[in-house]
């Protein structure tokens, strides 16, 4: 069995971990709930192990190289830092509910990375530029924090949900109370927010090793920095007493956005270079 | 902030416009904003590009903007330097008393204001209150920096807190985007940029710089001493490599092999493998089999482009006239290769392409022979990037501060308890609280894990546990 296979199983193992956080929490069902959580933990283990045997395969295809370096690797990586990440605040916050509105993100992640016919899943070796540990510490970092900002997104939207009066009664009467969302919503922000950080600087200095300059505006740096700067906005904004709650998890939910057009969109503008950046 | 009571001298209304998070934020959201503008227009490129994609009109409104040039326009280094002012105003206004508060020596503590602490454990032990002041004491002493016990009427407080220092993380952070600014200004004054391209054997004593694409002399000389490109099985590069030897005064002073990601630096200005090309080769060894019979006659001959040969057999000319670097076919690069032209006595004259690494490659041609290259010099010439960036340090240790301060002001909080017993009766009453200038929940989980340790560490007398189950 391949990496690709192991991981097209992982995306159906999430994507039945999701439909039951979301069944749970649609039927007010504990027991679903707590499926959901050793469905997810599973799930997780495979996406583990997928990561780890592309790892070897790519040895056994005599370049190894650690599998971080295209859409299709960071995809799953990215899949396996939101689960983490959701798992431990599971955990911490003993909610389910959460899952409902996080989980499923990190389904699409994997379901894009193995169902899309764009992506290739193919094991290719690194072309020089990219053989450097700083790109390793880049790439990891930069997607914990990305991590921590999906799930930041899912919980500003309970969140906003949350806040309305309607939400005293019924299905989202559920949700965790405002207060806490929002300090769960700050909280993901400051911990996405130091990896980023981590993440850009490191992306810095490999492009001063790899080019001579650790800035240069190229498209993808500078929505990275956008990116910094709705974060660094919205941790600002908290510290002002008349900015409520709500604006803050829409600056979630803009820093989301940004982060998204980092990662996707920005092969969609003009005269650009792709993910794979070669110089 | 001080809006209500803003006063009415000018330098001081500037002072509390700089001195505001709000006009933080409101920078902050309009960079990010702005910097999107030169993401949607590719940057520097010739106005002729600029007009066949915009129009005249909107060129020159582009162009009034900067937009063509605008990480650089006097616009956005303006909105940097505004975010600059308003971070050292502000870090300047508050200082003072964020130090106030850190260096105090002897801190005081309001056992009234920790009774209105959320994180509060209270409990009821059957320990006399003498053996219970040596225990907290110690236990507080252990896990605080500073700790202190007061003696009160019915009892005894233990006060403890750790991290006041902690409250200087921001500063930290806004210090990091001081120096990282002032490193990039240092780069922009002082440094320089430029590239040179080197063949292999040679000499260069000078660069080209990359924005005014003036001609800057280096005070010593880069040599080539070889270049090699290896390749995948797959086709893709491996590694680019250049031998680089660097002469002061015709003395070789230093020797490095160079890769992507490893460069040379030399007097602070640093080498970087950045491409390679090949020059014209002009001649090779070339190798004619015939098509019916490839291992039967095979002719081999050195020959030079644009030399004209004979076939055997009265079959025609032969003439090499082109080499590239990289040859294209059916979309996919097939790597250097020669191309001919055969002149057949009869016929038309055919192209013959010549890919050095697929010597069967003219068979496809169906021909009455098949050419290929048995072997040519190659000589590479390599592409150096060259820069020197004094500000390069300063940057880095932004870097660094950046990350430490954030660390620091997210994760490590200054936090306080208290621990008071009051004598009750024969047993002793026991209040637990802390409070953190961060992490609310965090220190809540915190005080319910010590109180949870404090009553577990008495269990080891057996009449605490059977009195605490009966008073609970
Ligand atoms: C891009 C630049 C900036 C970054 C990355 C940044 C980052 C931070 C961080 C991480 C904190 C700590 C937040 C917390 O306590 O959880 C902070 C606090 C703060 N920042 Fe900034 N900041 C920036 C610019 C500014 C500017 C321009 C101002 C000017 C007004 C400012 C004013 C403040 C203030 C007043 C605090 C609170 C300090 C305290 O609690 O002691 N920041 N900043």
């Amino acid at each position: 069995m391949n990496s690709s296979v192991i991981l097209s199983y992982t995306t159906f193992v999430y994507g039945m971990a999701a439909f039951l956080y979301i069944f749970a929490f649609i039927f007010k069902k504990d027991f679903p709930g707590k499926v959901a959580t050793w469905v997810a933990a599973v799930g997780l283990a495979g996406n583990i192990a997928g990561f780890f045997l592309r790892w070897i395969e790519s040895y056994q295809l005599g370049f190894g190289r650690i599998p971080l370096s295209n859409l299709y690797e960071s995809l799953v990586f990215f899949a396996i830092c939101i689960a983490i990440v959701y798992l431990v605040i599971e955990q911490k916050y003993k909610n389910r509910v959460m899952g409902a509105f996080t989980f499923p993100l990190a389904f699409l992640a994997l379901a894009y990375a193995s169902l899309s016919p764009n992506i290739s899943d193919r094991i290719l070796p690194l072309v020089p530029a990219l053989k450097s540990n700083w790109l390793i510490v880049h790439v990891i970092t930069c997607f914990i924090g990305y991590a921590a900002f999906t799930i930041a997104f899912g919980v500003s939207i309970m969140f906003i949900l949350r806040q309305r009066p309607e939400s005293e009664h019924g299905l989202l009467a559920r949700l965790p109370r405002p207060k806490i969302l929002d300090e769960l919503t700050y909280r993901l922000v400051l911990f996405g927010f130091l990896f980023l950080t981590i993440g850009i600087l490191s992306g810095a200095v490999w492009a001063n090793s790899a080019w001579g300059r650790y800035w240069g505006w190229d498209p993808k740096e500078t929505w990275s920095l956008i990116t910094w700067f709705v974060y660094a906005t919205l941790i600002h904004a908290r510290m002002m007493r008349d900015w409520s709650g709500k604006r803050v998890a829409w600056l979630s939910i803009v820093g989301f956005g940004a982060m998204m057009f980092t990662y996707f969109g920005v092969n969609l503008l003009p005269g650009l270079h792709s993910y794979a950046a070669t110089g | 902030m001080t809006q209500n009571e803003s006063s009415e001298n000018p330098t001081i209304r500037i002072w509390e416009f700089f001195a505001s998070v709000k006009l933080t934020v409101a920078l902050l959201l309009i960079l990010a904003v702005t910097s999107i503008i030169g993401t949607l227009i590719p940057q520097n490129e010739s106005p002729a590009a600029y007009i066949n994609a915009f129009g005249e009109n909107l060129y020159r409104i582009f162009l009034f903007l900067n937009f063509f040039d605008m990480y650089r326009s006097w616009w956005f280094q303006l909105l940097i330097i505004l975010l600059t002012i308003n971070v050292v105003v502000c870090s300047w206004e508050r200082f003072p008393k964020t130090w106030k508060v850190v260096s105090v020596k002897k801190p005081k503590f309001n056992v009234d204001r920790f009774k209105k602490e959320p994180a509060k454990v209270e409990f009821q032990t059957e320990k006399p209150i003498q053996s219970l002041r040596q225990d907290y004491q110690s236990f507080v002493c252990k896990k605080f920096s500073y700790c202190r016990l007061e003696e009160t009427d019915k009892g005894f407080v233990v006060f403890g807190e750790k991290g006041r220092w902690t409250r200087l993380g921001a500063y930290i952070v806004h210090v990091s985007i001081i120096f990282m600014l002032v490193g990039s200004l240092m780069g922009s004054i002082y440094g320089f940029e430029g590239f040179v391209n080197i063949p292999e054997g040679e000499t260069a004593n000078q660069i080209r710089l990359r924005h005014t694409n003036e001609i800057y002399p280096l005070d010593f000389e880069i040599r080539c001493d070889s270049f090699s490109v290896t390749f995948y099985d797959t086709g893709s590069p491996k590694e680019y490599r250049s031998s680089l030897t660097i002469l002061e005064d015709d003395k070789a002073v230093r020797q490095k092999d160079i890769i992507v990601n490893d460069p040379l630096k030399h007097r602070g200005i640093t080498l970087y493998q950045s491409s390679y090309g090949s020059l014209p080769s002009d001649s090779l060894t070339l190798r004619i089999a015939s098509a019916e019979n490839p291992s039967g006659f095979n002719f081999i001959k050195k020959v030079k482009i644009g030399e004209s040969i004979e076939l055997p057999d009265d079959k025609g000319t032969f003439i090499v006239h082109d080499y590239t670097h990289s040859a294209q076919f059916g979309g996919r690069s097939i790597g250097a290769a020669f191309a001919g032209i055969l002149n057949p006595k009869e016929g038309e004259p055919v192209q013959v392409i010549m890919p050095v690494r697929f010597p069967h490659f003219d068979r496809m041609r169906q021909g009455d022979f098949v050419f290929s290259v048995q072997d040519y010099d190659q000589i590479y010439y390599t592409g150096l990037q060259v820069a020197y960036d004094p500000g390069v340090p300063v940057v880095y240790i932004g870097f660094i501060l950046i990350i430490v301060g954030c660390f620091i002001t997210f994760f490590v909080s200054h936090q306080r308890i208290c621990i008071e017993v009051l004598r009750s009766g024969n047993s002793s009453q026991v209040m637990i609280a802390g409070s953190s200038n961060r992490n609310k929940l965090g220190i809540k989980n915190k005080i319910e894990k010590i109180s949870e340790k404090l009553q577990n560490s008495h269990q080891g007398d057996s009449s605490v546990t059977q009195m605490k189950s009966m008073t609970t």
